[in-house]
């Protein structure tokens, strides 16, 4: 056993070393078409913009509309809502992100209307800043979309986005 | 195993054992000794297995009239429900059926934590319990998402959510889950093809989950090692097929109850409106088997750490064979855990309250205090007391109480050993 011939790699060594690396290279090959099977797919990711008509949508209004499956908020915001949003201080934001940043157009705010806790869509007009909460588990959010109460962890996310012309916005 | 050598009578029946020994297996399966003092608790593995081959023939049956779309799955329930030849029946065994599924595994593991039958030599018989307890749970979740009403969509949102508060990779892998950019399409047929596919993982599970059992063999009420056979033992046929077939008829009322006179208690009224994205019911809740693991998600602030509470619930429960170090298996010997046992029913139970309410107020502060009871049970009063607890004496035979002296001298003598060593 003490025998120091057998220590070094032999040429059977060396086969089973090359077989179980090929190996390994062939059930992953294998494997991986399997998995990624589950990935969004090409109809799937066709579907990845859509164009909104906003021109009927008055202050203080807003609309929902379904992009990639999921809703997403178009509000006009009235100028109280846009000075409230623009007012706070980033140091009280859990997930600091000024309103500037998050609304190019001041009386445009669109964003996706899934809270970032668990994906429900937060109701309008409601919670403790007068703006979106979660019925689900009680996330609050400012009127800038921003999370300021609950266990969501960040901001609503604001899609690409971008005005085609001043009636309407592509959303993707 | 301590079967002893077996040959059929018959030639041809010989002739076949000799191939494949599959007689040697039923005569082993009926002659299995079993302590003769098992109560009305041990007959919720009967009650199980039926169970799951229920859910099995009737889901097998729905699949046959149900359509895996989104745009026609909704319908196509309500015209099992309305069309297809006692479909509503069909239907409403296998929504109940799910319910009485979980009631049945709850009392069962409560069996398990109050006798200590998850303890050395049965370690692996629990941990494949636990892993058929995980698996039920996500076929459970995924049957509900079928129907693809509102409960169904929001339900399968918030749970399938979860998975996105694991840091960097957590869009990517909640994207994968659903085929796309939220709940859609390509969540409901592949929910459908591994809730079909998942309950013959479990009916696997559980022939290794029997297999475990009959090596050391059943434990029993005063959990004392014993000798099989002897006289502390009978065979499995026909004392314990009796005693379950009577169980399971006793079970059968309740089923049958729900099933015909409140087939849509256990339910949610908001499941009977179609899957809507743009609208989330105010008030969701999941089943109410899985209520209590949604209260620790909850009653933790934090979306990661809720989440990772929320797994730590059930992991708990698989390495509990090494967080209880107490050697005496029987709570009837364990007069302080004996409390404790009590309490932790009490704290399940509130957890599964308070996960019905809303998180917030009075309900969060309770979650919160449970949430931490129910942690602290398993990992510091346990591996305490199992140091600390005083036990009363062990009988040294389960006839001993009753006819005096062991059925066995050699078991005597163990047992003596044993009690020193405590």
């Amino acid at each position: 056993m003490s025998d120091p011939e057998k220590k070094k790699p032999n040429r059977r060594d060396f086969i089973v070393t090359a077989t179980t690396a090929a190996g390994a290279v062939g059930v992953g090959a294998v494997v991986w078409p399997l998995v990624d099977q589950m990935n969004p797919d090409a109809s799937v990711k066709a579907l990845a913009s859509t164009e909104v008509d906003i021109s009927a949508i008055e202050p203080g209004q807003s609309i929902t509309v379904l992009w990639r499956g999921k809703p997403v908020f178009i509000k006009r915001r009235t100028q109280d809502e846009i000075d409230s949003a623009r007012a706070v201080d980033l140091s009280e934001l859990k997930h600091p992100e000024k309103d500037e940043d998050r609304a190019k157009n001041p009386e445009w705010l669109v964003m996706l209307g899934v809270c970032t806790h668990l994906g429900c869509v937060p109701l309008n007009d409601k919670g403790d800043y007068g703006a979106w909460f979660c019925p689900c588990h009680g996330s609050h959010y400012d009127t800038s979309g921003r999370i300021r109460k609950g266990p969501a962890p960040t901001n609503m996310e604001v899609p690409k986005y971008e005005f085609v012309n001043s009636n309407t916005i592509k959303i993707g | 195993m301590s079967d002893h050598e077996y040959t059929p009578k018959s030639k041809v029946g010989k002739w076949f054992n000799d191939r494949l020994p599959l007689l040697t297996l039923a005569n082993h399966l009926t002659d299995y000794p079993t302590p003769k003092n098992l109560n009305y608790w041990w007959t919720f593995g009967g009650i199980l297995t039926f169970c799951l081959i229920t859910q099995i023939i009737t889901g097998i049956v729905l699949g046959m009239h149900y359509v895996a779309h989104a745009d026609l799955a909704f319908q196509s329930v309500e015209h099992i429900m309305r069309d297809v030849n006692y479909g509503w029946l069909i239907r409403y065994v296998h929504a109940n059926g799910a319910s009485m599924f979980f009631l049945a595994v709850y009392i069962h593991i409560f069996r398990s934590l109050y006798y200590g039958s998850y303890k050395s030599p049965r370690e692996v018989i629990w941990i494949i319990g636990m892993l058929i307890y995980f698996l039920m749970m996500a076929t459970a979740f995924m049957g509900y998402v079928l129907p693809w009403g509102q409960m169904s969509f929001w339900g399968a949102t918030v749970i399938t959510n979860l998975f996105s508060a694991i840091p960097l990779v957590g869009e990517s892998i909640t994207n994968w889950l659903w085929g796309g950019y939220s709940v859609d399409n390509p969540t409901l047929t592949r929910f459908f093809s591994l809730h079909y596919l998942f309950p013959f993982l479990i009916l696997g599970l559980v022939v290794l989950h029997i297999w475990a059992l009959h090596v050391p063999g059943n434990n029993n009420p005063i959990g004392i090692d014993i000798k099989k056979p002897s006289k502390d033992t009978v065979p499995f046929h026909p004392y314990i097929v009796i005693k379950d077939a009577f169980a399971l008829l006793i079970f059968l009322l309740i089923f049958a109850f729900f099933v015909f006179f409140s087939p849509n208690i256990l339910g949610h009224a908001d499941n009977y409106i179609e899957a809507n994205p743009l609208v989330t019911p105010a008030h969701i809740v999941p089943e109410w088997y899985l209520l209590p693991f949604y209260a620790i998600l909850r009653s933790v602030p934090d979306k990661l750490l809720g989440v990772i509470a929320m797994f730590a619930a059930i992991f708990v429960l698989v390495i509990l064979p090494w967080l209880d170090t107490s050697k005496v298996r029987s709570t009837v010997f364990r007069p302080i855990y004996k409390q404790f046992y009590w309490f932790l029913v009490a704290d399940v139970l509130i957890l599964g309250y308070v996960g019905a309410m809303p998180a917030e107020g009075i309900y969060l502060l309770i979650a919160r205090v449970a949430t931490a009871y129910y942690f602290a049970h398993f990992l510091l009063i346990l591996p305490f007391l199992g140091f600390k607890e005083k036990t009363t004496p062990l009988p040294l035979s389960i006839t001993e109480p009753i006819l005096g002296g062991s059925p066995d001298m050699a078991m005597a003598r163990d047992n003596s050993n044993y009690k020193e060593k405590l």
